[in-house]
């Protein structure tokens, strides 16, 4: 079990180098940092956007190579390299990180644990009413692209307000700026600022889950050995919930993975349209000003972050399925 | 193709049996999520191809008397607040986005079953290559490698638009596609066939990729919703179909900056745009239900 996990996790960091030097290659040639200086007015002389660049390690003119090395050297101490301004990207991506993470994580709980538990209901009321309709739910929520969700959740939280009177959603930002109040008032602030992101994220993904644990879950009805669980006595409740979830879930462990990049471009989204300054803000708005050093230092995060969830899923997959640790 | 040539192939050498072809469409047309699924799609491909010649306005065209007015008789879905005709130009975005759905959905198909009966079939080196560059291509951000190639799609380039979109769809599909080939090959036919000389890539060609017509057809009807999917979300931040050229995404995030006051800039893309999505994710399932019938009980 050890032994596979090292394996994996080598395997893993070689794809994040990769895929992160590729990115920075990437962006390194197809981004334009001098067009930045040379629209000036007014307009700055070529030496001096040259020295800026060069300073940035941006230079167009440095071979791509040189540009890398310098990077990369960079990078192995920890150290990002600037933004095109001379900012840290350090710096401003750790103050950005925090508001992806509590976006991501809020959204994933109620995501995948209300997915599978409407897809594992479902299941077990096969054709009944509440299968039926989280079925075409489902399938119509999975038709939305995010970035029209997210508007119709705009325009249906304005809407809300407008006909309640007050400000209950509020759809834009993660706080009220300026807000003053004891604890349980700026939590509650929060939390009027959070709903709306968190149905963007999460309706998506109870459609995916719940479609998903629906179709495992009724594969493992008909097994044998809930049959056998419950002629030896247990009540159906707990063969459902202690054999057959447990074995339900196994799949959709090792779906997590797979969902958790197109979740990462479901939070850049959602982040963009509801005026929230995480890393997705950052990476549209890194990639219209040519800021090539954050592009890259976003790619690997989301790099390591999507390594991080298969090693997650694999692990999970190791606690559920016992085949797993033997073999 | 060659899909439609086994078909055929099949249609002419036993004229009396029925065909799979016929058997496969018949049970995709009794279900109604397949009768709506297809309805929905052919209404919506007339509406985009042939519904540009009823109205009096192009994509290209301003309006300079009407700038954000309500649909009426001279603009049926109202106009835009640079006086652009709402009707024309999400016909134009649907075009667009149709087209490239399309053709996402059928090249990353093909590369899928290119790259994955390669891998399952050689094994080995070919193989443990092959799956590495699955492995990478998952683990590259697609969203983000395509944003920062954008500046690369400008002036008409949407061609490398559609190639890099689909280089970044069919690795999920190949992994199943390099499963289901390592149990082919083990198949009396294949055998046959290697034993009478027959060569690696026409054996894969020939015999593996047609077996798995219906996985195939069922995959690439589902890329294409996930390729419109796609497209339109990059379009939506400026990153894909690039001006002046227009997508139902572009439209889209045009439209939601005035959507709280002028509902018609927004709302009339949006649902056309669902609508796709949704008649193409009804024809990918109810064609699945309809290759494998044994399916049929849990979907």
């Amino acid at each position: 079990m050890a032994g596979f996990l090292i394996r994996r996790l080598v395997n893993y960091l070689v794809l994040t180098v990769v895929a992160t030097s590729l990115a920075y290659m990437l962006a390194a040639s197809a981004l334009d940092p001098r067009a930045n200086y040379q629209g000036r007015n007014p307009p700055l002389p070529p030496a001096v956007i040259d020295a800026r660049l060069d300073e940035l390690n941006l230079n167009n003119k440095t071979p791509l190579m040189e540009r890398y090395v310098t990077w990369a050297s960079g990078v192995i101490h920890g150290d990002f390299g600037k933004t095109w301004q001379g900012e840290s990207v350090n710096e401003d991506l750790k103050r950005r990180a925090g508001v992806t993470f509590r976006l991501i994580i809020i959204g994933l709980f109620f995501g995948s644990f209300l997915g599978v538990a409407v897809g594992a209901y479902a299941a077990v009321k096969q054709y009944g009413w509440f299968d039926r309709l989280s079925t075409m739910g489902s399938f119509f929520i999975l038709s939305i692209p995010v970035f029209v969700l997210a508007n119709v959740l705009i325009l249906l939280g304005v809407w809300f307000n407008g006909v309640v009177g007050t400000q209950i959603v509020y759809v834009s930002g993660e706080y009220s700026a300026g807000f003053e109040g004891g604890f349980f008032a700026s939590l509650l602030d929060r939390i009027q600022h959070l709903i709306l992101p968190t149905l963007s994220l999460a309706l998506p993904l109870i459609a995916v889950f719940s479609r998903y644990q629906r179709n495992m879950m009724l594969d493992v009805l008909g097994a044998d050995f809930i049959r056998t669980a419950v002629a030896k006595g247990m009540t159906r409740r707990a063969a459902l919930t202690k054999h057959a979830l447990r074995t339900a879930l196994i799949p959709a462990a090792t779906y997590f993975a797979f969902t958790f990049g197109s979740l990462l471009v479901g939070a850049t989204i959602t982040e963009k349209i509801f005026g929230w300054h995480g890393l997705g803000e950052q990476l549209i708005n890194s990639i219209n000003t040519n800021d090539v050093n954050t592009v890259a230092a976003i790619a690997f995060l989301t790099a390591l972050s999507v390594l991080f969830a298969s090693l997650l899923s694999d692990l999970l997959t190791a606690a559920l399925d016992p085949r797993v640790r033997v073999s | 193709m060659s899909i439609a040539e086994e078909e055929m192939a099949e249609l002419a050498e036993s004229p009396k049996a029925p065909s799979r072809l016929r058997v496969v469409a018949q049970r995709f047309f009794r279900m109604r999520q397949g009768q709506i699924g297809f309805v929905l799609l052919a209404l919506m491909f007339v509406l985009a191809f042939f519904g540009p010649l009823l109205g009096h306005w192009s994509y290209t065209d301003k309006d300079f008397n009407a700038f954000l007015q309500p649909p009426s008789g001279t603009h049926w879905w109202g106009t835009t607040q640079t006086g652009a005709d709402v009707y024309a130009i999400t016909l134009r975005g649907m075009q667009k986005s149709l087209i490239v759905g399309l053709l996402v959905g059928v090249i990353s198909t093909a590369i899928a079953a290119v790259v994955g009966a390669f891998a399952g079939y050689f094994l080995g080196w070919t193989d443990r290559i092959l799956m590495w560059i699955v492995s990478l291509l998952l683990v590259l951000p697609s969203f983000l490698i395509l944003a920062i190639m954008s500046p690369l799609f400008a002036d008409g380039a949407w061609v490398l638009f559609v190639v890099m979109l689909a280089l970044f769809m069919w690795m999920i599909t190949s992994r199943i596609i390099r499963g289901m080939t390592v149990s082919l090959k083990e198949r009396e036919f294949i055998r046959a066939a290697e034993f009478m000389g027959v060569s690696s890539s026409k054996i894969i060609f020939r015999h593996i990729i047609p077996n798995m017509s219906s996985l195939l057809i069922v995959d690439a009807t589902l890329n294409v919703g996930a390729a419109i999917l796609s497209e339109t979300t990059l379009s939506y931040f400026g990153f894909g179909i690039q001006p002046p050229d227009v997508s139902l995404g572009s439209l889209i995030a045009d439209g939601a900056k005035t959507a709280t006051y002028a509902p018609w800039t927004f709302w009339f893309g949006a649902a056309v745009l669902v609508v796709l999505v949704l008649a193409v994710n009804l024809i990918g399932d109810s064609l699945r239900d309809a290759f494998d019938p044994t399916s049929r009980r849990r979907a």
